[in-house]
This record gives structure tokens, C-alpha cells and sequence, in this order.
């Protein structure tokens, strides 16, 4: 559509096969059934759903870890190919700042090891950026010789942030960023990561449950179910007026840090049903207190012109839900 | 006279660099059928000030206090046979990972029995009578098919859900949750959280909530305690709390949350929580504190109650405060 937009995903979906034994057929199962998004520079948009949703397959599409059983990525409008080329455009970092570090390699080695492999930077230029690149995320000069083990969550992560932009990408895919750390050490790297993508214009791929966090950061928000798309507009129009009663639900059930705010919670029953057996028709039929006949054998389409609701019966201004 | 009493709890590890105080005279206590809320980040010592409770420390640590009084009985140098008959049946604790809490080799029914085996005179029947009762409560369907599953077959949120009715299958008079709801999804927090109270509440029994999660706190707690580097810094009533925070560290924690925030940036504390090499020597929160003089480096000096007891040289939102200067402080309270 726009031509701005730095990486658009169209109809992306990735399916798994699961081994029944050798002589049964595989199941399938949808980890991403159908997302259509831009990002475009300088802004955020934000995944949200629960574990088995599909946001972390999708950051592993978007990345080009996997490529997406159907449809298409697009990076500047072109498909995008799995390659240096592309691997400079899309960086991520990951949740757990303690894994995602190789503990045998100093910092210095961990941030020009992207350059070694991409670029043909002399030696004394990737030590320039490489300490540029650190001053830039608020780490000392002293730190490119020491290991990750020396270091701290927060920092750690900063680290990782460090790395992820050795190559100066224009689309970085934050998987939960800030979900192992502690509560003064998010601010610090929320701050951070406001600060780079307005200095570069990056485009952000936020992916969370933290809905403060995403409340706070995303300019867009896309909340997903079962591995579709169930709500999907800005940010702000999401959180002040959800439409999906699955969105209503995830906002209610987030605990809001103020002891005289009363509020009125919906109580999802049961839990999230298997990704290999959905049910039939839409996906949160079991669990909604507004479905009907129709939910259980139709799945409803993604539309609206502003955010886009896939609801047979999406809730109106207003309105509240009836607790069951 | 209160359910649970801890005077000046200190726990001590030996390690390779020398020794290293987990728990700094931490004193605590709390009413039959209050929750109480104990928050804290990571390495505040309130996990291990309530396993040394428990008695599920390993040797390596040296638990000493003033006193800690359980229901009128002391439970320093209380002989194990004695503990043991304690601990379980009045007292039960509940972890943050469910999933590796339970024992992957057995179902889940021989868990919730063997507590009963343990700790009541139940006959084979009654156990199995009580088991499925105790399923039913947590609100699991079909309790009587789920008893004979094993752990690996249920989810997260289940598999908590088994943990309390474990944890409550004595009717204890206290329940410690540590950090209970963490590793799972927003909705079945949500559930499992309503379940913890209606239990507190329906059975008379005290709750002590770990949390990091001040959202968790402001929905649960009923009273609170802040712990920063194995101290207790404040201790409020969660209205209070949240109002008018006493100590610097928790007003700068407060107006670090992103829903709190009304800038794009947030205020956020500088510095990292000291480790065992880098205690400061005076106030702990001296060197990340916006208020710290030079008697800070010196030591805190514990407020009284009217001031959240906070251990602080100078507390925020003080009576004789003008609000005018409390507005302009409560914003330098955290720096960006």
C-alpha cells in the first residue's frame, strides 16, 4: 500500500508438521495462520497475545530464521531472500540476555563478530564502532574486554541491543525485551530503545504480554489468538476502545498497579485450547461470553477501516461484558 | 498477638569471597488471615528470608534471629521431627515454576495424597475422597479423571492450580506464595490470583504474596513490605503504599512504571542493585539514591510508623512536609 513502509509481511503463515511415528500421518499445526502487517520508520508495533499465540514464530519469520510456509515478505517492496543482504536490514534481540551471549567471547569480540561476516571493515574500524556502538547504549570503554558473565541483566541486554545494531538495520524485532528484567532496569533500556529508534528511525517489531509496556511504547498494536490476528489498529484507539472481546479481556485481567482502582474483570474460563486441535469457526469461541451459533462453524474475517477486528460480534463503544 | 513473628532475621551464605548476607535483619510479621505482600527485584532476599522460614535452606547458610515465633511456638532450634510436623500442615509454601515444582514420576493424585498420608490420620478411602475434593476446590474439571494423570499432561496454570491444592490440602493457617503467578499467561494470572484470595478469605488463612509485580501488589496485597538488598525498606498499607511512599527507593520504583509515567521518557533509577563485592558501606541505596547526603554514607536510620518505618535518613511525604515540596520531590525522587 504505502510505499514507506521499510518491510511489509502479506498473508504470512508458517505450519508445522508433528510426528505421530512413522506410520501414522503428521498433524499440522498452525503456529501463524494469516498476518498482514507494515512497519514503517520510526515506529513501533506491538505483538501481543499468550504463550502459543504465534508472536514468537512470527519474529522468527520476519528475521528470515524461517521462511513463511505462505505468503510473502516484502523489504522495501522487493520479496525479501534469505541473505546478507537482508540479514543487514533485520536484526532481533531476544528475551533472555543470558543465553543469547556467547559466554566464551569478550564483548568486543561479540559485537564486531556481525561486521567480520558482513562487512569488509578493517580491524581498527570495527573497534571504532564497535565502542561508538557501546557508548551509544551507555556501556564504558573498559567493557570490551570482558565477558558476559561480568555483567548484569540489564546490561547484558544492552549488549544485545548493541550487537543487533553492529549493521545498522533499519527493522529491529524485540522479542520481549524487557520481560526478564527488573522492574528500574526496564525503564533504563525502555529509555534506550526510545532514544536509538529516534536517532536512526528504526522500525520496531515490539513483541510482548507486558501490556503496560506496550501501552507505554507502540505506536500500533497487533493482538493475536491461536495464531490469528484478532485485533489489529493504533495504539492508542486498541487500549482506550477494544473491540475484540479477547482484547477487553487481556486488558482486564493485567493487573494495574493502583490499590484504589476498581475495576470490572472478566474471568476467561478455561484456558487456551491446543494449537494442534483449534476449535472450529473463531478460534476464542470457547472461551467468549458473547458467542453465538455462528462462532462455532464460521471463522470471522479481519476487517474495519480504522482497527481491524476479526468478530462476528465486536463490542460496541461502551458496552459492557457480561460476566459469566 | 500476631500469626507469624520474625524479629531481625539474618541469613548468611558462605561463599568462595567471603560472606555473603542474603537477608539483613529483616523483621516481619503478620495477622491470621491478612496478606501480606513481600516486594522486592531480584537479590532482595525475599525468597530466601521465607525458605529459611520453611527450613528449606541448605546446610551452607547460617539462619540466626531475635526470635521467630509461629503460633506461639518458637521455631529457633526446634528439633526437625517437631519442624517437619509444622511445616507442610500449618504451614505450606507454594514456588514460582509449577511445572518443575511437581514430581515429573508421579500422578498427580499420589502427590496430593501423600501429603495427607503424611500429615492426618486419613484413611485410604477418605484420602481419596479428600484428593478429588481438594482438585474440585481449585476449580480443575473433572477432578477424578485428572487425579491419576501425571504432571507432564497439564498445563501451567494447572499444574499451580495442583500446587495449592497441594499446599492447602492441611488447611494451613499460612500459605507463602513465592512469585506464584510469573511464569504464567495474564488471564490465568488473573485466575489464579482470585483463586489465592478466595481461599485466604473463605478459610480464614494467612497469605505472604512474593512479588516483583507491583500491579500483583496493588490488586492483592492488604499490607506490604519493600525489601531492597536483603533489607526490609518500608513496610505501608497498600493504599499508603502506593499514595505516599516513605523511602526513595520506593517512590523512584513507583514512578518507574510505564503506566505511571506521563512522559514518553520514564524515570528510571540509575546504578544496578549492589552485589556481594560492591555493599556500600553506609545506607545500601545511598549510591543510586537522588537525596543522599553525607550521613547517608554513614548508615539509614529506621524511621518510626508513621513514617512506613522506612530505613531512611530522609523520608519522603514526612507529616511536617509542605506539599508544595513534596510535589518537587516525589518527581526528583527518580532521575532520568
Amino acid at each position: 500500500m504505502t510505499s514507506n513502509a521499510v518491510l511489509e509481511g502479506r498473508a504470512l503463515a508458517k505450519f508445522y508438521p508433528v510426528s505421530n511415528g512413522p506410520f501414522r500421518a503428521a498433524d499440522i499445526v498452525k503456529a501463524l495462520n494469516g498476518a498482514d502487517f507494515e512497519l514503517e520508520p520510526g515506529k513501533t508495533l506491538a505483538v501481543v497475545g499468550e504463550s502459543g499465540c504465534g508472536k514468537s514464530t512470527l519474529a522468527r519469520l520476519v528475521t528470515m530464521i524461517e521462511e513463511p510456509t505462505t505468503g510473502q515478505l516484502l523489504i522495501d517492496n522487493e520479496p525479501a531472500v534469505p541473505g546478507a543482504k537482508t540479514r543487514k536490514a533485520v536484526q532481533i534481540v531476544f528475551q533472555d540476555p543470558y543465553g543469547s551471549l556467547n559466554p566464551r567471547h569478550k564483548i568486543g569480540t561479540i559485537l564486531e563478530e556481525p561486521l567480520l561476516l558482513n562487512t569488509d571493515d578493517s580491524p581498527a574500524t570495527r573497534r571504532a564502532k564497535a565502542e561508538a556502538m557501546m557508548a551509544r547504549v551507555g556501556l564504558r570503554p573498559e567493557h570490551y574486554d570482558r565477558y558476559p558473565h561480568m555483567f548484569s541483566g540489564g546490561q547484558r541486554q544492552r549488549i544485545a541491543i548493541a550487537r543487533a545494531l553492529m549493521l545498522q538495520p533499519r527493522v529491529l524485532v524485540l522479542d520481549e525485551p524487557v520481560s526478564a528484567l527488573d522492574l528500574s532496569i526496564q525503564a533504563q533500556v525502555l529509555n534506550i530503545l526510545m532514544d536509538l529508534q529516534e536517532e536512526f528511525g528504526l522500525a520496531y517489531l515490539f513483541i510482548s504480554h507486558d501490556l503496560s509496556v506496550v501501552r507505554h511504547i507502540a505506536d500500533e498494536v497487533m493482538v493475536m489468538y491461536l495464531g490469528k490476528v484478532v485485533e489489529h489498529g493504533a495504539a492508542a484507539d486498541v487500549f482506550a476502545q477494544p473491540r475484540h472481546p479477547y482484547t477487553l479481556a487481556l486488558l482486564s485481567a493485567t493487573p494495574i498497579a493502583d490499590p484504589t482502582h476498581h475495576k470490572h474483570r472478566i474471568m476467561l474460563t478455561g484456558e487456551l485450547p491446543s494449537p494442534l486441535n483449534p476449535p472450529p469457526g473463531c478460534p476464542f469461541h470457547p472461551r467468549c461470553w458473547k458467542a453465538q451459533a455462528v462462532c462455532k462453524e464460521e471463522i470471522p474475517p479481519l476487517e474495519g477501516d480504522n482497527v481491524k477486528v476479526a468478530c462476528h460480534f465486536p463490542l460496541e463503544p461502551g458496552e459492557k461484558p457480561v460476566t459469566t | 498477638m500476631p500469626l507469624l513473628d520474625i524479629e531481625n532475621l539474618t541469613v548468611e551464605f558462605q561463599t568462595a569471597g567471603g560472606v555473603f548476607r542474603a537477608v539483613d535483619g529483616v523483621s516481619l510479621y503478620c495477622e491470621k488471615g491478612e496478606i501480606l505482600s513481600i516486594v522486592g527485584e531480584s537479590g532482595s532476599g525475599k525468597s530466601v528470608a521465607m525458605l529459611a522460614l520453611m527450613g528449606l535452606l541448605p546446610w551452607t547458610a547460617m539462619v540466626t534471629a531475635d526470635r521467630m515465633i509461629f503460633d506461639g511456638r518458637e521455631l529457633l532450634g526446634m528439633s526437625p521431627e517437631k519442624k517437619r510436623k509444622i511445616v507442610g500442615r500449618e504451614m505450606a509454601m507454594i514456588f514460582q515454576e509449577p511445572m518443575s515444582s511437581l514430581n515429573p514420576c508421579f500422578t498427580v493424585g499420589f502427590q496430593i495424597k501423600e501429603m495427607l498420608r503424611q500429615h492426618t490420620d486419613m484413611n485410604r478411602a477418605q484420602r481419596q475422597e479428600r484428593a478429588i475434593e481438594l482438585l474440585a476446590s481449585v476449580g480443575i474439571p473433572a477432578p477424578k479423571e485428572r487425579l491419576s494423570v501425571f504432571p507432564h499432561q497439564l498445563s501451567g496454570g494447572m499444574s499451580q492450580r495442583v500446587m495449592i491444592a497441594m499446599a492447602t490440602a492441611c488447611q494451613p493457617k499460612l500459605l507463602i506464595a513465592d512469585e506464584p503467578s510469573t511464569a504464567l499467561d495474564v488471564t490465568i494470572q488473573a485466575q489464579i490470583l482470585d483463586l489465592l484470595r478466595s481461599f485466604a478469605h473463605e478459610h480464614g488463612m494467612a497469605l505472604i504474596l512474593i512479588t516483583h509485580d507491583m500491579g500483583v501488589v496493588a490488586e492483592m496485597a492488604e499490607r506490604v513490605q519493600v525489601q531492597y538488598a536483603g533489607q526490609k525498606v518500608e513496610e505501608q498499607n497498600v493504599v499508603d503504599l502506593f499514595t505516599h511512599p516513605h523511602h526513595p527507593y520506593t517512590a523512584a520504583l513507583l514512578s518507574a512504571l510505564p503506566e505511571r509515567a506521563n512522559a514518553r521518557r520514564l524515570p528510571s533509577i540509575p546504578g544496578v542493585v549492589p552485589g556481594q563485592y560492591d555493599r556500600p558501606p553506609g545506607c545500601l541505596f545511598e549510591p543510586r539514591c537522588s537525596f543522599a547526603t553525607e550521613i547517608c554514607r554513614q548508615g539509614a536510620k529506621r524511621q518510626g510508623s508513621g513514617l512506613g518505618h522506612a530505613l531512611c535518613n530522609h523520608p519522603l511525604n514526612g507529616p511536617g512536609d509542605d506539599a508544595g515540596e513534596q510535589k518537587q520531590r516525589n518527581k526528583a525522587g527518580a532521575t532520568s
